[in-house]
């Protein structure tokens, strides 16, 4: 419906191959919940699902509040202390993350899942050095390298984000912001994970740094072969660089596919909306649409479909039953009334 | 800790805390000399009257001290409504003597026993920083453990007794915890009655002295720890929770990092600037409460010194032990803030 | 962290209260002490100004079922003198920490709206005077003047105020900026005005809390004052008791009685001011108390009987 026409010029790396690749993460009906003393449960993620392949970037998309955060957060079990994962399984290599002991998690985290923080700013101890807390997550999970080896590593991580070598002695405010967010992607890469979460990378920074930050990410991603999910509201970037796209909204999934699909064949009017919203640079003529309303509140969830106040497309049964997901193609899924055969 | 890189001093910053502190100083200094000249029973007029000096040192001191000159220019006494003599050469009024007389290390004699105030003091200091060390020690140590443990165990159990034990303790009157412990100790233990040694006698060696001294440090160490642990733990206990609710111990979580290892690694170092800050800010208390404790146990140290000279309205000993006592925090303050300049790099390197 | 004052009036901070235990322990252990004060001469067996004769055994006599805290170097009954000397201790204490209130709260508040020069003069002058120790200042000033009851709160209420006037000149701070108060100065208020409606109500609260705990360190002063001796010796406050217990011969007397109950006295009255004023810092200024090591096993919580799963229906 939407032409957006970069797709096929869009990254001069060839697009993956869905089908053949390995499931590294499988994310199974997960729901999470924040328990409050006076108040019900709030519900932020609801019967969640998606795949991670060796190699794939998956673009994590949804307004503030929708549930990405808790997502990602609940994948290393760092939910704060009202967080609660009340369903769903976590498969990692085929092992169920949610099984583990919290010490078999801090053997997981980092060495095969790292994650880059959504204000990376702040997610920096300012008393140490940026070497020395590189050096730390190597360390936890390597105790037996040998300094040489670490100084080396070190070095090596930080010319890969384009910061000098020269500069690991220094301390955090010592960086600039777009440094300091380089910075967190290398000691990110430190242990060779296998899947790196990037919330919100580029927030805060501006436009230019975006771009070399996204791109950083991107070139690493092919060197390393690594999988990525990429958090972000900016669909632009999404497709840019991704391989699959999850679009949230208001804790559940709107729709799941490749990133082709969600371009050029959306089917949930979220999808569809947000696509509009975004402007398109061979189209300048076009106006902007924005989405009226709100995102629901996760205490005081509508009944029926979440996304039904907004929905310009709505019908009774939306306001009365939650949609189930209807899977459109191998990689298409989509929640939506509307997809109902009858 | 500060391993390997040039310690960039920020001079400005020093420099400006240096200045502070000597403003402080000299603020103190002056408020010295009007303290005790302002209030009623001018002290130098008293002073020359007291009996207990003779005539001759009435006039020695009469002479030394400038008596019978202006306090200071264009008064003669502190009286604002009586107009003296303007003309009066300001390097001959008291306040110029006085201040001279400072900057040589001449702090008066004192009128109760006749010496200079210098060496009373002198001594005394040293036995005050013994008592106050120990206590001081011990009770950060404490303090700071239970603090951290207990805001790592939040609102359980541990937090709760943490809590309670460290607000009784905060509420309790240095001296009369002292008086109890004192009748407990000296009746139940068979711990000195006070004094830093025991009264006439001998020893064999500087190490059975030391014993002694140590057998009467006992009960007063013991007094001041309490009563500072409290505050301590309450402190490092909030000041911890803030620090583990930062960003960064999050990312150390998600590091795989165990909650001893985030701990020790992460929150203990940025939350032991805080605590330095609050440790110098507790001279000022430090002083109230060796007071107190020198005052119930009979310890020869500053605050006895300065207690006794009250109640025998020996001035210059007063004087010169106020001045001591304002000026050691004043000391105390500037060397926390050099040393919390020193720990932040934030600070140390601009 | 400023404060967000989100009490709605009195009921609202009724209820806040009554939830935290802490503060409503505190309040009744202040209450408790008042009224004591209070009913002082209907609880207190004997009038502690009544001439008593005395004998060598009455003299710290031990508790006994006529002295249920025996007697001290004058013979008197400790019991009553403890009940009495609650006014003298609660009188200096609230007298005093009022003084430290007013003048902290004008210089908070003239430093937080003034701001410039005003701002920093003033708080380098409560720079100095945190920095100079209190109680040899204080013991200089009462001993050097006439030992009295008005001397002590005097002096006490003028070296206590530098918390206070911290406390409001950031409340001040924080409020000046807010929209409301540039609204009104854009209308043309006058300061006294703004000062009078807008800030005020948002700072007395915490005040209120802060003057809790003013009045408890004003009363631990007044004790240490009176112990050292510096206080008239005819009002019999609790640190008066103890100076007389102490320096005249209680502890070789092996009198207990008379030492322990007035320190007692002023730990219940701390106490439960430090808590009932912590228990209204608490309600006024609502720290959701939890860090990122707070997190436990309960994180994973699935029970046995799971959510049903969505279903994913094939569409061809």
């Amino acid at each position: 419906m939407t032409e957006m026409k970069s797709i096929e010029s869009r990254n001069l790396h060839p697009a993956m191959n869905l089908r053949s690749a390995p499931v590294i993460l499988d994310v199974q009906h997960v729901s999470v919940d924040f328990v409050s003393e006076r108040q019900t449960p709030a519900h932020a993620v609801m019967d969640l699902s998606f795949m991670l392949r060796e190699g794939e970037m998956l673009g994590l998309v949804g307004e503030s509040g929708c549930g990405k955060t808790t997502l990602m957060l609940s994948i290393l079990r760092l939910l704060p202390a009202a967080g609660r994962i009340v369903s769903g399984k976590i498969d990692f290599f085929e092992r169920d993350l949610l099984d583990l002991t919290e010490a078999g998690m801090n053997d997981i985290r980092w060495k095969n899942i790292s994650i880059i923080f959504q204000g990376a700013m702040n997610a920096l101890n300012p008393v140490r050095t940026i070497g020395d807390q590189i050096k730390e997550a190597i360390v936890v999970h390597f105790p037996r390298t040998s300094k040489q080896s670490l100084a080396e590593r070190i070095d090596e991580l930080l010319e890969m984000v384009g910061i000098g070598a020269n500069r690991k002695d220094q301390y955090p405010h010592q960086y600039s912001g777009g440094m300091r967010q380089r910075a967190m992607i290398a000691m990110a890469l430190a242990c060779n994970p296998q899947i790196v979460i990037a919330d919100e990378p580029t927030t805060a920074l501006d436009v230019m740094v975006q771009a070399q930050i996204l791109e950083l990410l991107d070139n690493l991603r092919h060197k390393l072969g690594l999988s990525v999910i990429l958090v972000t509201h900016d669909l632009g970037v999404v497709a840019e660089i991704c391989d699959t796209v999850l679009v949230m909204y208001g804790g559940v999934s709107a729709e799941y596919a490749d990133v082709d699909s969600i371009y050029n064949d959306p089917r949930h009017p979220y999808t569809q909306q947000l696509l509009k919203a975004f402007p398109d640079l061979s189209r300048p003529k076009d106006r902007l649409i924005a989405i009226p309303g709100y995102p629901p509140q996760l205490n005081a969830l509508p009944p029926g479909c979440r996304f039904a106040p907004r929905c310009p497309q709505v019908f009774e049964r939306c306001n009365i039953e939650q949609p189930a997901l209807y899977q459109l193609g191998p990689f298409h899924q989509a929640g939506c009334h509307l997809l109902s055969a009858s | 800790m500060i391993s390997g890189d040039k310690i960039l001093m920020n001079y400005r910053y020093l420099l400006n805390k240096f200045a502070w502190a000597l403003l402080t100083i000299i603020f103190v200094i002056v408020l010295n000399f009007f303290l005790f000249r302002v209030l009623p029973g001018d002290p130098a007029r008293a002073g020359l009257r007291d009996p207990r000096l003779t005539v001759e040192a009435q006039e020695a001191i009469r002479a030394r001290f400038g008596l019978d000159k202006p306090v200071i220019n264009c008064f003669d006494s502190l009286n604002p409504l009586k107009i003296g003599n303007c003309a009066v050469n300001p390097l001959e009024t008291q306040f110029f003597i006085y201040v001279s007389n400072l900057l040589r290390g001449e702090l008066g004699i004192s009128y109760h026993s006749n010496r200079p105030v210098v060496d009373i003091l002198g001594e005394r200091l040293w036995n005050t920083i013994l008592l106050v060390s120990a206590g001081q020690i011990l009770s950060i140590v404490i303090g700071i453990s239970l603090g951290v443990v207990a805001a790592w165990k939040l609102r359980t159990m541990i937090d709760y007794g943490a809590l309670v034990s460290s607000l009784v303790a905060w509420s309790l009157p240095t001296f009369w915890l002292g008086i109890i412990l004192l009748f407990i100790g000296s009746r139940y233990f068979g711990l000195p009655i006070g004094g830093k040694m025991t009264p006439g006698a001998h020893f064999e060696s500087t190490w059975e002295q030391w014993k002694d001294i140590a057998r009467h440090l006992i009960l007063p160490t013991i007094t001041f720890t309490i009563i500072f642990i409290g505050e301590y733990m309450l402190i490092m206990r909030s000041t911890m929770v803030d620090v583990l609710s930062e960003d960064f111990i999050l990312t150390a979580k998600a590091k795989g990092l165990h909650s001893i290892q985030i701990l020790k690694d992460h929150a203990l170092r940025n939350s032991m600037l805080p605590m330095v800050t609050i440790i110098a800010l507790n001279l000022g208390f430090t002083v109230a409460g060796a007071i107190q404790i020198e005052t119930v146990f009979s310890w020869p140290g500053l605050g006895q010194v300065f207690f006794e000279a009250v109640g025998r309205r020996d001035y210059p000993m007063l004087q010169g032990a106020f001045l001591i006592l304002a000026i050691s925090v004043i000391f105390a303050n500037l060397a926390a803030d050099l040393l919390y300049s020193y720990l932040d790099p934030r600070v140390r390197a601009g | 962290m400023q404060s967000q004052i989100t009490v709605s009036g009195f009921g609202g901070f009724w209820a806040n209260l009554k939830q935290n235990s802490m503060g409503v322990f505190g309040l009744i252990m202040v209450l408790m002490a008042i009224g004591m004060a209070l009913l002082a001469p209907w609880l207190a067996p004997y009038d502690p100004n009544a001439p008593v004769k005395v004998t060598i055994d009455d003299i710290y006599a031990p508790p006994s079922p006529e002295h249920w805290l025996g007697t001290d170097d004058a013979a008197k009954d400790v019991l009553s003198n403890f009940i009495y000397g609650s006014r003298v201790s609660l009188t200096v204490g609230f007298f005093a920490s009022f003084i430290s209130i007013f003048i902290g709260g004008a210089i908070g508040i003239m430093a937080g709206f003034l701001g410039g020069r005003v701002e920093n003069g003033l708080m380098r002058l409560t720079d100095i005077m945190l920095v100079i120790p209190d109680l040899p200042l204080a013991v200089v000033l009462v001993a050097l003047t006439k030992p009295s009851l008005l001397n002590i709160i005097f002096v006490i209420g003028i070296l206590g105020w530098t918390g206070t006037a911290r406390l409001v000149r950031s409340q001040t701070l924080s409020v000046k900026e807010r929209k409301f108060v540039l609204r009104a100065k854009a209308i043309g208020a006058g300061q006294f005005y703004i000062i009078r409606r807008h800030l005020l109500p948002l700072v007395l609260p915490l005040m209120v809390a802060n003057t809790v705990l003013v009045i408890s360190l004003a009363i631990l002063n007044e004790s240490t004052l009176s112990f050292l001796g510096l206080s008239d010796p005819t009002t019999l406050s609790w640190g008066q008791m103890l100076n007389f217990a102490f320096t005249r011969g209680a502890m070789s007397a092996g009198a207990w009685w008379a030492l322990v109950p007035p320190g007692f006295g002023i730990v219940w009255v701390v106490l439960g001011c430090t808590l009932f004023g912590h228990g209204l810092e608490q309600i006024l200024n609502p720290r959701l108390e939890t860090h990122h090591l707070a997190v436990g096993e309960e994180m994973v919580a699935r029970e046995d009987s799971r959510m049903t799963p969505g279903e994913i229906v094939e569409l061809t």
